[in-house]
């Protein structure tokens, strides 16, 4: 994305790539933490690529036979009550997670981030109709209107990711208004604007490539909230169907079972969900530091 | 002082209208069409018509609008498919349940988080300040009914501390007589120590998972304000004028620094309110989270509307409260205001 950095007024490195390279590897050597980040985001990749294809056994084959067996060298997380592999549902479970908070975040990207620089840039009319909006959705403690979606969309996938999307929505505004906002009486501005360019060809072709990379850090911030946000709606019985393998119900599948002490149904697919959140988490900071260093905690 | 808090009373009320259409427009103007739902998988086009007609889901939409406020008015919620029961009393007769849950998971939070984050500030570049730095991280990323299941496993099922999760209390109390709701407070009031300790030990738990839940935002808010203000200059005269450490930190530095860590709350109330929901399917609590949820599954929309519409509501007055209380804190937003 750092060709998108055109040199504005306030971004410091001028000979673009190689710099930035460059002070990526500063980042990751000086906070170790954002390498390990970025190899858990690879090996998650991985799982959501090609898991399907390589793990040992159908997610969805039942045998009652070896039902409710702690892990073994055959079932490396064991099984859960029905005889599934708890290892092979978990790995393919990724990419239904993943695609879930990749599908979301791209929704409320292109729409957040499209109307709240809308809304920086024009201001009037389109700020305080955009600004109601997200102040209307941040009425509600999140997780309750998600709920409330999703019941009156209907109980699929797709409304999940809708509902995700549209909890999201007032984070997007906020920040992309108010980085098209200090810019928008910017130099370069004034010059595309003295050069004969229309206001929305304007807020295409200079404001919005100009905060994109804002809005990367936003995007892998908001990665570990939506599949989080996910995985709890499922966890209640939303969205997502049993069999269908997913964190969140799994959890709640192996949620009656960690009182008699099979702990091990809930707990790994439970750990996949940390450990991915964790990860989009760490990269959302890393990259917070390499693309706006004044912000580092 | 009155006057502010009148300006701020009026700024609510276009957040409350909001709140309100938001909710209608949940069940109108969505597809599917509750006519047929309410007819059931039996009905006739001559029924489901009827039921329309009845529902007044044939009458234009502003009209249906202002039903819905008229009925909201008289605290009138809509009843339960399933149970035929109001659903404004049960959300009334649920509500003390969800409230003491979350007000003890934030009083244990803040317990935790406040003095860590001050330690953190204080003592920077120590091992309590990487300790505050890895539960700011980890914290954030725990799923709340994970925490939740991990905590029943550990302290219910390997050491027996806890009792099973099966609700507010075991199955051998009785709840006590009712005054405020919250059995704590009136198991003390009916002086009845034994349901005080039973339903305590029922609490511990979801409390604690929602504390944890809470813990990160709170103490990495609490850290950053306090380093902040540590570097001040009227802190730096402080230390000049010879005070000493305790009096330094805790009345000159850390009222400063409530701010910012009262502003996070509106923030955790959101989280907490709807952590509140997947706390409450992990044990059994018989709050307003289980209620909506036992809807939804069922499809029954009145209570999770009734629901969706309650949360908001508190949620508003919470962040009102929240307001409110920076005047008490910092006198210069009182006079500005």
């Amino acid at each position: 994305m750092s060709d998108l950095t055109l040199p504005t007024q306030e971004a410091p490195p001028p000979s673009g790539l190689a710099a930035m390279v460059k002070h990526a590897r500063y980042v990751i050597g000086e906070n170790p933490i954002t390498g390990l980040a970025f190899a858990l985001f690879v090996l998650i990749m991985l799982a959501a690529l090609i898991g399907p294809t390589i793990v040992p056994h159908d997610p969805l084959a039942s045998d009652t036979a070896v039902a409710l067996k702690p892990p073994t060298a055959a079932h490396w997380f064991g099984t859960d009550q029905l005889g599934r592999d708890v290892f092979s549902r978990v790995v393919v479970a990724t990419r239904l997670d993943f695609i879930i908070a990749v599908f979301s975040v791209a929704l409320v990207f292109l729409i957040g981030g499209l109307a709240g620089v809308a809304a920086g840039f024009f201001g009037g009319w389109t700020d305080r109709i955009v600004s109601r909006i997200a102040d209307t959705i941040m009425a509600f403690p999140l997780f309750v209107l998600a709920m409330g979606i999703v019941a009156a969309l209907g109980n699929t996938v797709t409304n999940i990711v809708i509902a995700t999307a549209i909890v999201n929505f007032p984070l997007y505004v906020r920040v992309a208004r108010a980085e098209a906002n200090v810019r928008r009486e910017a130099g370069f501005v004034q010059a595309a604007r003295l050069s004969g360019n229309g206001e929305f060809r304007i807020l295409l072709s200079q404001i919005l490539p100009n905060i994109m990379p804002i809005m990367m850090v936003q995007i892998s911030l908001t990665m570990g909230y939506a599949i989080l946000n996910a995985a709890g709606l499922s966890f209640i019985g939303l969205g997502v169907k049993p069999p269908m393998p997913e964190w969140g119900i799994m959890v709640a599948e192996g949620a009656t079972n960690i009182i008699s002490g099979e702990w091990w149904i809930a707990l790994f697919p439970g750990l996949a969900l940390m450990i991915a959140v964790f990860c989009f988490n760490l990269l959302g900071d890393g990259l917070r530091d390499i693309v706006d260093p004044q912000r580092r905690t | 002082m009155l006057a502010t808090l009148g300006k701020r009373l009026v700024t609510v009320i276009p957040t409350l209208i909001g709140v309100i259409i938001v909710t209608f427009l949940l069940t109108r103007v969505l597809p599917g069409d509750p006519a047929v739902y309410f007819a059931g998988p039996a009905a006739t086009p001559e029924s489901i018509a009827e039921i329309r007609k009845s529902l007044g889901l044939d009458r234009p939409l502003p009209e249906q609008f202002a039903h819905y406020v008229n009925d909201l008015a008289h605290g009138n919620f809509g009843s339960s498919l399933s149970t035929g029961r109001p659903v404004a009393t049960e959300i009334t007769s649920r509500l003390p349940a969800s409230a003491e849950l979350t007000l003890v998971g934030l009083i244990l939070s803040l317990a935790i988080a406040v003095p860590l984050g001050i330690l953190a500030a204080v003592k920077q570049g120590s091992w309590i300040d990487h300790a505050c730095r890895i539960v700011a991280t980890g914290g954030v990323s725990l799923p709340v009914f994970f925490t939740g299941l991990l905590l029943v496993y550990a302290f219910y099922y390997l050491l027996g501390w806890a009792p099973a999760p099966i609700g507010r209390l075991d199955a051998f109390s009785s709840a006590p007589a009712q005054v405020t709701g919250f059995y704590l407070i009136d198991s003390l009031i009916a002086l009845d120590f034994e349901t005080f300790r039973a339903s305590l030990s029922q609490l511990i738990l979801p409390a604690f998972t929602l504390g944890i839940f809470s813990l990160a935002p709170i103490a990495r808010m609490t850290r950053a304000s306090m380093l902040a203000v540590l570097a001040s200059d009227f802190v730096r005269t402080a230390r000049a004028s010879g005070l000493n450490d305790r009096t330094v930190i805790i009345t000159y530095a850390f009222r400063n620094a409530m701010l910012p860590v009262v502003t996070t709350l509106g923030m955790v109330f959101s989280f907490l309110l709807g952590a509140n929901v997947l706390v409450e399917k992990v044990f059994a609590w018989p709050g307003i989270g289980s209620y909506a949820v036992e809807a939804l599954l069922q499809s029954d929309f009145a209570p999770v509307q009734g629901f969706v519409l309650a949360m908001a509501v508190l949620y508003v007055t919470l962040n009102l409260l929240i307001d409110i209380m920076y005047g008490v804190i910092d006198p210069r937003v009182r006079l500005e205001g």
